[in-house]
């Protein structure tokens, strides 16, 4: 996954801006968690935390430092898990990465009272200069993959995301735009969010 | 490492969930490393249908180690470097602790039928007199198959002195199917003329009614894709067949095999008893639900499933774990990939030896 291959260089640096949106001793269920380490700073701060992934080697990694997690599939739906028995539900850097991604944010507004879902900006300017002048797929920091064996299946926009939210009826409660694993406030970055920013964090709630 | 089987006579009469009680009884067990001074770092393994105490080590002058010494020992998963491990062969069994083949105080004779129905509370029943005796005051359980089920009822029955719980391979229920097995085999057991209503220490043992049902719950152990991988349809030292009822294949002088040792380490009636315990076991009936259940249980939970497990499938044990998360329990579940069927839980060592020790390491249970 990508956010696999994001951990493993150590590039992976919006959990605090994460663990930052949370309130400690509210409950969060982190789907797609990886090594556990957003898991592990929202327990140290009093969260009390739960991950799903799908892959054995996460799950030994969650449990070595000492964390609650689910080895599943989110693609196969949150079924077992009752409406709203979580404050918080986290899909970081992993919607790009499902195959219903529709599916699994319905899932994830249905399980949690608010939702954290981050991505990469597929608008952001170097993307589409990319794909402009090169003619390539864009690889990035960020999409490091080739076409062919990119796990990052379902390439979004902010804007598309925008527009996902108004057809479905939920609300974006907050909005926090990174370029360079850097939150970007100026005004012209409000403005013109679709163009530069990289990577894109979002609380929605229905 | 070698060890020995030691012994605990407990005392006074223990009641059972029949309602009947037993006068006496003693339990074999065996304990590797050492307790602390608080008492607290015990850790007790829960045998699975036909095991014993000897669950690491060896015995003197044994070729084959205990049943789960792949997990057990100093620096393994069940690391006896740090953790005093204890296990005991459980009520009703035939290795040591009191069963139908132990004489029955009030007749100078085998209990044979005599003996009580027992039940999983049962034998957790007596393990606690044990584990009190040894002076362990915390405790994580941990066991596969049936041994699961102790778990289980041990976090729910010893809430105040259960930390740690590790389920593997296990269920809180049999399928009717699990349970369809089980009765084949002790409809074997109880046609065998030899068996004699129970009454046959003194005599010729109902061992092929013994040797069917150990074949039929080896074939539950196994599963299409192993069987397929170790025996196909080879045959059994010829290249054709034989046009007779003999043995032809491999996987029948397998099978016939498992049967034949089998009854020399186990008592046919002690099947009948354990098995019937296995099928009895219903969280869900006795508490309502399985939620109700585990509501005010404290301790944390590693549940382990294997792919290819069909007679406790993986959809069992995330029936366990969605009761323990509506909970809000601290869960951990973990489903392995193998192709070792049921048994991959005395198989798997080394995946389950990883999640083991993370999660006894990080959980502090240090």
């Amino acid at each position: 996954m990508n956010k696999h291959y994001l951990e493993s260089k150590g590039l992976h640096l919006n959990y605090s801006i994460i663990s930052n949106i949370i309130d400690s001793g509210s409950t969060v269920l982190d789907l797609g968690c990886g090594d556990g380490t957003l898991l592990k700073m929202l327990k140290n701060k009093g969260v009390h935390a739960r991950g799903i992934d799908i892959n054995q080697d996460n799950i030994v990694k969650c449990l070595e430092k000492g964390l609650s997690v689910i080895q599943g599939d989110i693609d196969e739906g949150l079924q077992e898990y009752p409406d709203k028995s979580y404050n918080y539900v986290i899909l970081n850097q992993t919607l790009q990465s499902t195959e219903k991604p529709d599916f699994v944010i319905k899932e994830m507004l249905r399980v949690g009272e608010k939702v954290v879902v981050s991505f990469p900006n597929f608008a952001y300017w170097k993307v589409r200069f990319y794909l402009m002048f090169k003619g390539k797929m864009p690889k990035s920091r960020i999409l490091p993959f080739q076409w062919y064996d990119t796990p990052n299946i379902h390439l979004l926009t902010i804007e598309d995301f925008h527009e996902f939210a108004r057809n479905n009826g939920f609300k974006i409660e907050k909005t926090i735009c990174m370029t360079k694993a850097k939150v970007r406030k100026s005004i012209f970055h409000k403005i013109f969010d679709n163009f530069f920013t990289e990577e894109v964090i979002f609380v929605i709630s229905k | 490492m070698i060890v020995e089987t030691k012994y605990f006579k407990i005392n006074e009469p223990v009641s059972l969930e029949s309602g009947k009680e037993l006068k006496e009884v003693e339990v074999a067990y065996e304990t590797y490393g050492t307790l602390n001074e608080k008492g607290d770092n015990a850790i007790l393994l829960l045998h699975a249908l036909t095991g014993d105490a000897h669950a690491a080590g060896y015995h003197e002058g044994d070729k084959k180690p205990g049943w789960w010494d792949d997990m057990v020992g100093s620096g393994k998963a069940f690391d006896t470097d740090k953790y005093f491990v204890i296990c005991s062969n459980m009520l009703g069994g035939c290795k040591g602790t009191t069963g139908p083949a132990s004489i029955n105080p009030d007749t100078g004779r085998e209990y044979g039928l005599d003996f009580p129905v027992i039940t999983i509370e049962d034998v957790v029943k007596v393990q606690k007199k044990l584990i009190d005796f040894l002076g362990v005051k915390k405790l994580c359980v941990a066991g596969g198959s049936m041994g699961g089920m102790q778990a289980m009822e041990w976090a729910l029955a010893h809430n105040d002195m259960v930390t740690h719980v590790i389920i593997i391979a296990s269920t809180p229920k049999l399928s009717a199917q699990s349970i369809a097995f089980n009765a084949v085999g002790r409809n074997a057991i109880l046609s065998d003329p030899n068996w004699n209503h129970g009454n046959y220490y003194h005599g010729e043992k109902p061992d092929k009614g013994l040797a069917i049902a150990r074949m039929v719950g080896h074939i539950t152990y196994l599963c299409e894709e192993a069987m397929q991988n170790k025996f196909a349809r080879r045959f059994q030292d010829k290249d054709s067949p034989d046009f007779s009822f003999d043995i032809d294949f491999e996987v029948e002088s397998y099978l016939a095999h498992q049967g034949e040792i089998f009854v020399d380490r186990f008592d046919a009636n002690s099947y009948l008893y354990i098995t019937k315990a296995v099928d009895y076991f219903d969280i869900e009936a006795k508490y309502g639900s399985l939620e109700d259940a585990f509501k005010d249980t404290k301790a944390k939970y590693l549940i382990i499933s294997f792919t290819s497990d069909w007679l406790f499938p993986t959809a069992q044990s995330k029936e366990l774990c969605n009761a323990l998360m509506k909970n809000k329990k601290d869960i951990s579940f973990c489903e392995i990939e193998s192709p070792c069927g049921h048994d991959a839980f005395l198989l798997e060592y080394e995946t389950q030896t990883k999640i083991i020790k993370s999660f006894l390491k990080e959980n502090s249970y240090e």
